[in-house]
């Protein structure tokens, strides 16, 4: 699997994600920088988590409107797999490549500490080494991760089977509708989800329950 | 030619901020402030335009490029100048 892994000004998590793809593929994957408009032949695309362009406007729209993304659309309508995590998230549902929107969370509060999540379907390149209905323990944090769709889009995405990952056992950090932490959109190959699985990769930094995931793109592409 | 853009969220979405004022104000004393929704204004000139249809059409395609989320929100533009 050839993985690339953009970065923008303000992305925190693109070194993580960097080392948890290593980790699974065993070579680095070719870091992008978003004045970029080109990328390289991939098999998957990863967005970090940060805060892109300082969080201005709206998280992710900035980003969204950069040039790689252009790039990306591209990629991801080609069937190439892109991951969002976090901010990665945001930026996906700025350009649309996912449905629904990511408003301030209800706390009013950063949300930093591990939640619990389902995995909601093993039908994906990058749910394959789970089992739909396993609960995971994986960290969140992040200001703007409370999930919204009207309800004919959340109608869809439920009867389509898009919903990823949903935060259980009363571990909601953000109010997110449906208690929805990850979506996927229509095809399966774009994934964006709020909490950081390249930050549970090692049991000597907290945990494993996110490797998974690398290990299932590694199988599938 | 100067444009006004005011962004709102749309009724129906949760607005944490909004609500989190009208606490605020009710502390304050004051009591009749309901339904507090916080938005975003955004001023701009635009260069070289004299036309006011066409001025308008045009910040309305920044609105929906940019400047506003559809999911969420919604936009009004006022033009002067």
């Amino acid at each position: 699997m050839r993985a690339a892994v953009i970065v923008f000004p303000g992305s925190n998590c693109d070194r993580d994600l960097a080392v948890a793809l290593e980790r699974s593929t065993g070579k680095p994957p070719v870091m992008v920088w978003h004045g970029d408009s080109e990328l390289p032949d991939v098999d998957f695309i990863g967005i970090p988590g940060g805060f892109s362009y300082g969080d201005y406007l709206r998280c992710g729209a900035i980003a969204a409107n950069s040039p790689i993304m252009r790039a990306v659309k591209q990629k991801a309508e080609a069937g190439v797999a892109v991951l969002g995590v976090c901010n990665g998230f945001q930026v996906l549902v700025e350009t649309g490549l996912l449905p629904g929107a990511l408003l301030r969370n209800a706390s009013l509060k950063f949300a930093c500490r591990d939640v619990r999540l389902s995995v909601e379907s093993s039908d994906s390149v990058f749910t394959r080494r789970y089992n739909a209905g396993d609960v995971l323990t994986i960290p969140v944090a992040h200001h703007d991760g409370n999930y919204f769709i009207d309800d004919d889009g959340l109608k869809r995405l439920e009867d389509n089977g898009q919903v990823a990952f949903r935060y259980v056992e009363d571990t909601n950090p953000n109010g997110s509708l449906g208690n929805i932490a990850g979506v996927f959109d229509a095809k399966r190959r774009v994934l964006g989800l709020m909490p950081h699985p390249e930050r549970v990769t090692e049991a000597l930094v907290g945990g494993t329950d996110g490797k998974a995931l690398f290990d299932s793109l590694v199988e599938s592409l | 030619m100067k444009a006004r853009i005011h962004v709102t969220l749309k009724n129906g979405v949760l607005d944490p901020q909004g609500k989190a004022i009208e606490t605020a104000l009710h502390g304050l004393g004051f009591g009749e402030a309901g339904n507090v929704r916080q938005g975003k204004v955004i001023e701009l000139d635009l260069k070289g335009v004299a036309d006011k249809a066409a001025a308008e059409a045009r910040v309305k395609e920044m609105c929906a490029k940019l400047l506003a989320n559809p999911v969420i929100e919604d936009y009004s533009v006022e033009l002067a100048g």
